[in-house]
């Protein structure tokens, strides 16, 4: 067989996570373009998992940061568990034992009404790792925000009362802004590591479907066929410290935006700080 | 283990549990409890150690020392910590096995990395092909400390980094007025003063630690996660005296308690010993503490 270019090698696996293109893995003379390709491909799954999740948790986490603020025991006692079940326990652990529950779920279906809700599909990655993750990440960001809202400031709060603002409007015009304004900087820490975690996913109980896996899943391929560790996990390396600063651009961006009322030398910038493995 | 359990079959209800949950890979399963515990313990230690020169090689005024002291602690945060685990799982094993290679082998002629395979000779292997069974997994769980105490030494080296940096300065000058060398300022003034600082951060990275430790069945370890993966899948009556269906929900549920009850207990540990190591100083905290007590 003639050896395939670059650009072939592209339009054979660029699309390879997603089932689109070459069915068959390379199995011999691997090239570094084909690295690059197939790692690079499996990073769709890493930017979807991270995306959607992060999406999703942001209102999971301002309603639980709410809830646990709330001085009633009935909203406050299970918020607190929840947070305290997803952020004392290992992310690797809950998805073991979440895919193991949907496997558990009757195979034909469940009868809702008349309706026979599929069951099957909540096994797969995309939608249980998903579910997981969005989980997961609203309990972290949850307990950072309910960290911001306890450390607005107490004028700030007089302030509004002296307005006559009072309830839901001054949740969202004083006490949500300002939570969101205190709590970015960590929060933007808890997307970062919410992406390194989706890598955790195809090693994890979740299998990965005619070989569509994420980054590391063909990374871990590459290395356990050429038994060379030296090229593929640098390779993931590179990818994802690109995603890393592309994501403190963004938020970045977004921190700026919400203290520009500030003057300029108050504006904090976003330190990293290290909270990794959940 | 009970002297009623020589015929499994016999029994039901809470006699067969026990008979069970006694068997000899059930005490497998708690033996690998304790190699967690034992790999927090002998890590935490190397971790921090492995920080404390990572830090104190960022601060070397000396460029190219402390470029590498930065570049330590920023590498390992800017990539999944998984990456590290898959990538020195290999490349360390390969890195001893090649160092032998070159001592103890005979054809150096042949190349080591030989298409898709990595060929030592026999006598280079380690541990040897023919030493004993508990060799090799003690060589296993020294590489997967290692590798723990390397990416969590870079997270360390960041707190302590973080931690010396806020120990005022003027409490390093006043060493140096009273004609104190650099080593003794850094010995009797900055250490005994940084730990306060570092004690949040470190409390936060144990945790973590805790939280990283099921990664062990990535490392190819006979960890919780293995023993409750194999107990917990579905026995047919033909191989096994305890036949069960897929109970392995059961056997995480049962990790997920142990994680928790772990870490509650870390934290209100630490707790403690933040309060303890807040009193006298001169922080909001200590501050607290010296109102309080007034």
């Amino acid at each position: 067989m003639e050896p395939m270019t670059c650009l072939e090698t592209i339009q054979a696996y660029g699309l390879r996570s997603l089932g689109i293109g070459e069915r068959l893995l390379p199995r011999s003379d691997f090239t570094l373009c084909q690295h690059f390709t197939l790692i690079g491909s499996g990073m769709i799954w890493n930017i979807y998992f991270g995306v959607l999740a992060l999406l999703f948790g942001f209102f999971l986490a301002n309603a639980l940061a709410l809830a646990k603020a709330s001085r009633s025991p009935w909203t406050r006692k299970p918020a607190e568990w929840f947070i305290f079940v997803f952020r004392g326990s290992p992310l690797f652990i809950q998805f073991f034992l979440a895919y193991e529950m949907l496997v558990l779920l009757p195979k034909a279906g469940i009868n809702v009404m008349g309706i026979t809700v599929e069951t099957a599909w909540t096994t797969r990655a995309w939608a249980g790792a998903l579910f997981v993750l969005f989980l997961n990440t609203a309990a972290y960001s949850a307990e950072i925000f309910y960290g911001a809202l306890k450390s607005v400031p107490k004028g700030d709060v007089e302030a509004a009362d002296a307005y006559g603002l009072t309830g839901w409007s001054r949740f969202r015009r004083i006490l949500w802004p300002t939570m969101l304004r205190l709590g970015w900087p960590a929060y933007t820490n808890e997307a970062i590591f919410l992406f390194h975690a989706t890598t955790l996913v195809f090693f994890s109980g979740f299998p990965a479907f005619q070989q569509k896996g994420d980054a590391l899943y063909y990374a871990n391929y590459f290395a356990d066929k050429t038994f060379n560790p030296f090229i593929p996990y640098p390779i993931v390396g590179l990818y994802f410290i690109s995603l890393t600063l592309l994501l403190i651009w963004l938020f970045n961006r977004i921190n700026r935006y919400l203290n520009r009322h500030l003057p300029s030398n108050l504006q904090g910038r976003i330190r990293l700080r290290a909270q990794v493995i959940r | 283990m009970f002297e009623y359990c020589a015929d499994p079959s016999q029994l039901s209800g809470l006699t067969w549990l026990s008979c069970y949950l006694t068997t000899g890979t059930h005490f497998n399963f708690y033996w690998s409890f304790l190699t967690v515990l034992m790999l927090l313990a002998v890590t935490a230690p190397t971790a921090l150690a492995f920080g404390f020169g990572g830090a104190m090689m960022a601060r070397s005024p000396f460029l190219p020392v402390s470029l590498i002291g930065r570049g330590y602690i920023a590498a390992v945060r800017g990539v999944p910590d998984i990456v590290y685990f898959l990538f020195f799982v290999i490349a360390l094993d390969q890195g001893i096995e090649w160092t032998k290679h070159l001592f103890v082998c005979d054809d150096l002629g042949q190349p080591v990395w030989n298409g898709t395979e990595f060929r030592v000779c026999p006598a280079a292997k380690v541990p040897l092909a023919t030493s004993s069974a508990i060799w090799h997994s003690a060589y296993g769980f020294a590489t997967a400390v290692f590798t723990f105490a390397l990416v969590f030494g870079a997270f360390a080296a960041n707190v302590l980094y973080g931690a010396m940096q806020a120990v005022p300065r003027a409490q390093l000058e006043t060493g140096e007025a009273y004609g104190m060398t650099a080593r003794q300022v850094f010995r009797r003034i900055l250490v005994p003063q940084m730990w306060v600082f570092a004690l949040p951060g470190l409390s936060n990275l144990w945790l973590i630690l805790i939280k990283a430790t099921p990664l062990l069945f990535l490392l190819g370890i006979q960890d919780i996660v293995y023993w409750a993966r194999e107990l917990g899948s579905a026995k047919t009556s033909g191989n096994n005296p305890y036949p069960h269906g897929d109970w392995r929900v059961f056997y995480f549920l049962g990790l997920l308690v142990f994680y928790l009850a772990f870490t509650r207990v870390s934290e209100i540990v630490l707790g403690r010993l933040t309060q303890r190591l807040s009193s006298g100083q001169a922080t909001l905290g200590g501050e607290q503490l010296r109102k309080a007590g007034a």
